[in-house]
């Protein structure tokens, strides 16, 4: 029963920013005399879907939570000692509150802006400086999207970087099963083979690139690599290891074990389980291979003030500057995970996390006496937490025991020749949970706490010479923040040197950063979506399978898609599990030699580094002046290419911000060929209630659920990038070796099944919360607060490109390149300029040099729209100064922007400007002041003189805090 | 004899050994250098294949061999210091020396004039 409250002012009226009498103002501004007028000049007629959304009526967020709470009561959140590459761990109440639950950290974009970054880049490089001082590796990366992602990156790097030209990758056969199928996929694509076996004995070094092997085993045992290790080098081939973050405080680290590459994830670091994610993956290796590494890195350089200062460095490894030639396709990853990692270590030091390994190898030894002592066979003998049970016959009989008494242990029905069980102990197990597991073996209760007492002096037992004996986490920031109240502060001064949607609008073109509502997001850490460990029976996940299910008709009802996959944690990894879904297709029909992806000029660097994972051939397609595919180009190139023609991957609205009118059209010359069509979902949010892209021509598309969805950004991921496909697609969706009745001929793309579950639940409350009435009023409204902005600047900055009727679509581009030539100031400028006024700047130089790409989103309100709109315009003024003579062109308000609070404070201020203009330009305000922490950084001296570990102790007192 | 490429490679050949750079135009182009990849001694390229990678802040660039031959030498002083490519793209910035496998590739590049002319016409970012 719908309350007073909610249906005066329903979920929608707060998600959406403008009222009534804005969006009527708006429109007189854009001239334009409804809404729906708006819409009509602006999306071509031939591709509006012709009803509304059949959606669900908008629930409230009470209701909502309500809602939400009886579909976590059909989850059973059970004591999993599965194991497998997820833990139980605790996360420390006052992380989870001041990381995990603060819109200053979760609302933050990935940090391109540096200068406004500070806080979470030091949260990344003490991340960076954790793994690589555990692992025994010189460098680390800012996280990846999962272990088993991780370890076929790895894959790749070997390939990269070993100098030989064979395609034959080893994998031991201990490594998680996850991580062989996730392996077995990606090389697949790119034609190299896979290679299973024991290390000891089936490893030829001088037939593969490279190795992997997990460290501790899947099974519990931790072996010596280094014969192996020492024969891959010998054969010039490069050794990976997959190694559990908490195990390598006791045991010796990759890097010291000789291997190259190490991979893990760092989820067991405070992260909890999350029906499958999301978690920081990490990836280490040596100083000599740095330029190989995929994913974003954080590096340190100085400001223009010669202040230590963080920044993203070495991007020219990425996709979108390297495009097909990446390291990776890789964009989002899990930066508020490895952030939240980070802090755990922070918080418990190498002390405390060298106790929590320790307290869990004993657990595991007295739970292995204890069964011993049951005269069980247990076959693991070097270990760390988890040991595995060959039970012959009674596998089923002690499952359920365990299950009864609410335990998963891990099932592994055939295991060298036998049947057996797994049990992986963690922070979370109790002496009381062991005593149950004993009791699911045959014991009795008394027994078994009598059996618990006389143990309890047992050790674990990690062979002498693989015990760590080096140091690791020495840096000060790992010893500092012990108390509660030091973490608390630290976490709180990170956060304040950081610009996120909890100050002001970040209106990046193609990012999407509406609002990520407190509903949508409390649910995340209840225990019955957080606790669930991916790999649990599915009928303790019945809440899951339901949301998923919800979900999953939802985004159908939106696209027109026949059927998703939420496997892909990415917007990246959904193109790559929907181009191998287009090459599994082509190939059952016979056509296998279809390699060849037509991609706009115009794309974003994803789409040709995605291409390329999944053995494609990257064919180029012209855009024309007004940036839109030059179709006679197309035309051309696909009749050019006809027999070989796989897909083409188009972006719809553009990534110029147009609704191309020929859109169906491309769709058209595409399929005649016999091609596929895939559509990059990022600019979804233009379209969401009034367009499907199934129903305009693609087959396969993915959709960013942290831009169009309200995940949010979180620094730079968690993301999920689910696709959805028409059905003659659908057999060819990623399997995963945990779903036997899936889809079974494209192997898994990402470790767990529903790639990131618990964080579904945010799109599932999103779209219950706005019905479809909602949703298409927020696409609507988004279009207009696009072509307000546009129709407020052009007068001041040319509009780059226009629709038939001169409309924008969600995100519009303003051409600053003139100004280079009038006044010398660059788009740079501008963007450090904004920061002043207290804003995050547009995408820069996307997908042109040069200029902004604007996109509000329908979050914005008119009075933050405006404010944008005027800071932008003050700023045309400043520059007009510079083109009329009246300001310097090396020496002016922009060029010297951003200014800090120490440059005001300064006695000598010397610009030739005053301290006012600079620090308080027009319409900003004393009392709501952002000051960034560093002034300009110096990117070109952070490239040459990389550092992307914790500076020394003497850098940080030089520093004036 | 000096040539360019419309890839703006400068080529500087000297009887049969030849040195290999990129233009004033092409590292104002690419920002402040950063890192050069450099290829091995010994290893041969065809007319057209790229051997070196010259990365900026903000780019990665391919330098294409103007013609076929063997690298005999590369630059070590510009991969301890790639900002040479910035200060001194035509001198000191130079990338490799190669060995000329077929004199009459270079025919068909660009001399100065010709260069001079291509970049006129060139827009500047």
């Amino acid at each position: 029963m719908p309350t007073e409250s909610s249906t005066l002012l329903p979920f929608a009226s707060r998600h959406i920013g403008p009222s009534p009498k804005d969006v009527s103002e708006m429109l007189a501004v854009v001239g334009a005399a409804s809404l729906d007028e708006l819409l009509a000049q602006t999306l071509p007629q031939d591709i509006r879907q012709r009803r509304p959304l059949y959606l669900p009526s908008a629930l409230s967020e009470a209701e909502a939570l309500e809602r939400a709470r009886q579909v976590a009561s059909q989850n059973i959140a059970m004591t999993s000692l599965i194991g497998q590459g997820y833990y139980g761990t605790i996360l420390p109440p006052v992380i989870q509150r001041n990381i995990l639950e603060n819109p200053a950290w979760y609302t933050a974009y990935t940090p391109y802006q540096p200068e406004i970054s500070q806080g979470r880049l030091e949260a990344l490089i003490n991340f960076q400086t954790m793994v690589a001082d555990l692992t025994g590796l010189e460098i680390a990366n800012a996280s990846l999207l999962d272990e088993a992602t991780a370890a076929a990156e790895a894959m790749a790097m070997a390939q990269r970087i070993s100098e030989t030209e064979r395609t034959v990758f080893f994998a031991d056969h201990d490594c998680h099963p996850q991580t062989l199928a996730v392996l077995k996929t990606r090389a697949e694509a790119l034609g190299w083979q896979v290679h299973v076996g024991d290390s000891m004995r089936d490893l030829d070094a001088s037939e593969v690139f490279g190795a992997i092997f997990q460290y501790p085993g899947t099974f519990g045992e931790i072996r010596d690599f280094r014969e192996p290790i020492a024969k891959l080098k010998a054969n010039n081939a490069i050794s990976v290891i997959a190694a559990d973050l908490l195990a390598l405080t006791l045991l010796k680290p990759p890097g010291e074990l000789g291997a190259d590459i190490a991979v893990g994830s760092a989820q067991r670091f405070g992260v909890p389980m999350g029906y499958g994610g999301p978690h920081a993956a990490y990836i280490a290796t040596r100083d000599a291979h740095k330029r190989a590494l995929p994913g974003r890195l954080a590096g340190v350089s100085i400001d223009s003030h010669g202040n230590r200062a963080y920044r993203l460095a070495l991007q020219t490894r990425e996709q979108h500057i390297r495009r097909e030639k990446a390291t990776s396709n890789i964009c989002t990853a899990q930066v508020l995970l490895a952030v939240i990692a980070s802090m755990y270590a922070v918080y418990y030091g190498p002390e405390g996390l060298t106790a929590i390994a320790r307290r869990i190898s004993k657990t595991a030894a007295v739970l292995r006496a204890g069964l011993v002592a049951l005269g069980c066979k247990v076959s693991t003998s070097a270990f760390f937490d988890t040991i595995t049970v060959d039970v012959g016959a009674r596998r089923q009989e002690v499952l359920d025991r365990a299950r009864d008494s609410g335990i998963n242990l891990r099932d592994i029905p055939s295991h060298h020749g036998t049947s057996c069980v797994g049990i992986s102990c963690d922070e979370t197990t109790t002496r009381d949970t062991i005593e149950k597991v004993w009791c699911a073996f045959g014991d009795s209760p008394e027994t078994a706490a009598r059996r618990s007492v006389e143990l309890a002096g047992a050790r674990g037992d990690i062979a002498t010479d693989l015990r760590r004996s080096s140091e690791f986490l020495t840096h000060p920031v790992f010893h500092q923040y012990r108390s509660e109240t030091e973490l608390l502060r630290y976490m709180r001064r990170l956060a304040d040197r950081d610009l996120a949607l909890d100050r002001s609008m970040i209106p990046l073109g193609s990012c999407t950063m509406k609002l990520n509502a407190t509903a949508e997001m409390m649910p995340l850490t209840w225990p019955e979506f957080a606790n669930l460990h991916p790999f649990a029976p599915v009928s303790q996940a019945q809440g899951y399978a339901s949301l998923i299910a919800q979900l999953g008709a939802t985004l159908r009802e939106i696209t027109g898609y026949d059927a998703i996959s939420f496997q892909p944690n990415s917007g990246a990894q959904g193109e790559y599990a929907g181009l191998l879904a287009v090459r599994a297709y082509h190939q059952s029909r016979g056509q296998g030699h279809r390699t060849i992806c037509l991609i706009p000029a115009s794309a974003h660097g994803t789409n040709p580094a995605s291409a390329h994972m999944a053995g494609m051939d990257v064919v180029v397609v012209r855009c024309n002046e007004s940036g839109n595919i030059d179709v006679a180009d197309l035309r051309a190139k696909a009749e050019a290419n006809a027999d070989r023609l796989a897909a083409i991957m188009i972006t719809y609205p553009s990534t110029h911000g147009v609704f191309e009118e020929e859109v169906r059209a491309i769709c058209d010359i595409v399929h005649s060929h016999d091609g596929q069509v895939y559509l990059d979902g990022a600019n979804l949010n233009a379209q969401v209630g009034l367009a499907r892209p199934a129903d305009y021509g693609a087959d396969v598309g993915h959709l960013n659920l942290h831009k169009t969805f309200c995940i949010p950004h979180g620094g730079g991921g968690p993301g999920m990038g689910p696709i959805g496909v028409k059905a003659h697609l659908a057999p060819f969706l990623p399997g995963h070796p945990e779903q036997p009745d899936g889809p079974s001929i494209v192997g898994p793309v990402s470790a767990a099944p529903y790639g990131s579950a618990s964080i579904l639940v945010i799109p599932w409350l999103y779209c219950l919360m706005m019905s479809g009435e909602g949703l298409t009023a927020a696409t609507t409204i988004a279009i207009l607060n696009a072509n307000y902005i546009a129709r407020r600047l052009d007068p001041h900055y040319p509009l780059l490109y226009k629709g038939r009727f001169g409309r924008v679509a969600h995100e519009c581009i303003v051409d600053l390149r003139p100004l280079k030539n009038s006044a010398g100031v660059s788009v740079d400028d501008v963007a450090k300029r904004l920061i002043d006024y207290g804003f995050h700047a547009p995408t820069m130089s996307f997908p042109v040099a040069g200029t902004l790409m604007i996109e509000p989103t329908e979050s914005e309100s008119k009075m933050e729209i405006d404010r944008f709109c005027d800071a932008m315009i003050a700023i045309r003024e400043e520059i007009r100064s510079i083109e009329q003579g009246q300001a310097l062109q090396d020496n002016n308000l922009l060029k010297n922007a951003p200014h800090t609070v120490l440059e005001l404070a300064d006695e000598t201020w010397q610009r030739p400007y005053s301290r006012m203009q600079a620090c308080f330009p027009k319409g900003v305000s004393a009392t709501s002041k952002y000051w960034p922490p560093v002034n300009r950084i110096d990117n070109v001296y952070g490239d040459r003189n990389l550092i992307c570990t914790c500076p020394p102790v003497e850098q940080f007192q030089a520093a004036a805090e | 004899m000096l040539k360019f490429t419309s890839d703006h490679e400068w080529i500087l050949v000297e009887n049969d050994s030849a040195t290999v750079g990129i233009t004033q135009y092409a590292q104002e182009q690419l920002g402040d250098v950063v890192f050069v990849d450099l290829p091995k001694s010994g290893a041969s390229f065809e007319a057209g294949a790229a051997a070196v990678v010259v990365e900026s802040v903000k780019a990665a660039s391919d330098v294409y061999s103007p013609i076929t031959g063997e690298i005999v030498d590369v630059n070590q002083e510009v991969a301890d210091n790639p900002s040479l490519v910035n200060s001194d793209p035509m001198g000191k910035g130079w990338l490799f020396k190669m060995k000329i496998a077929d004199q009459s590739q270079l025919d068909k590049l660009m001399d100065e004039q010709a260069y001079r002319a291509l970049i006129a016409g060139a827009p500047h970012a």
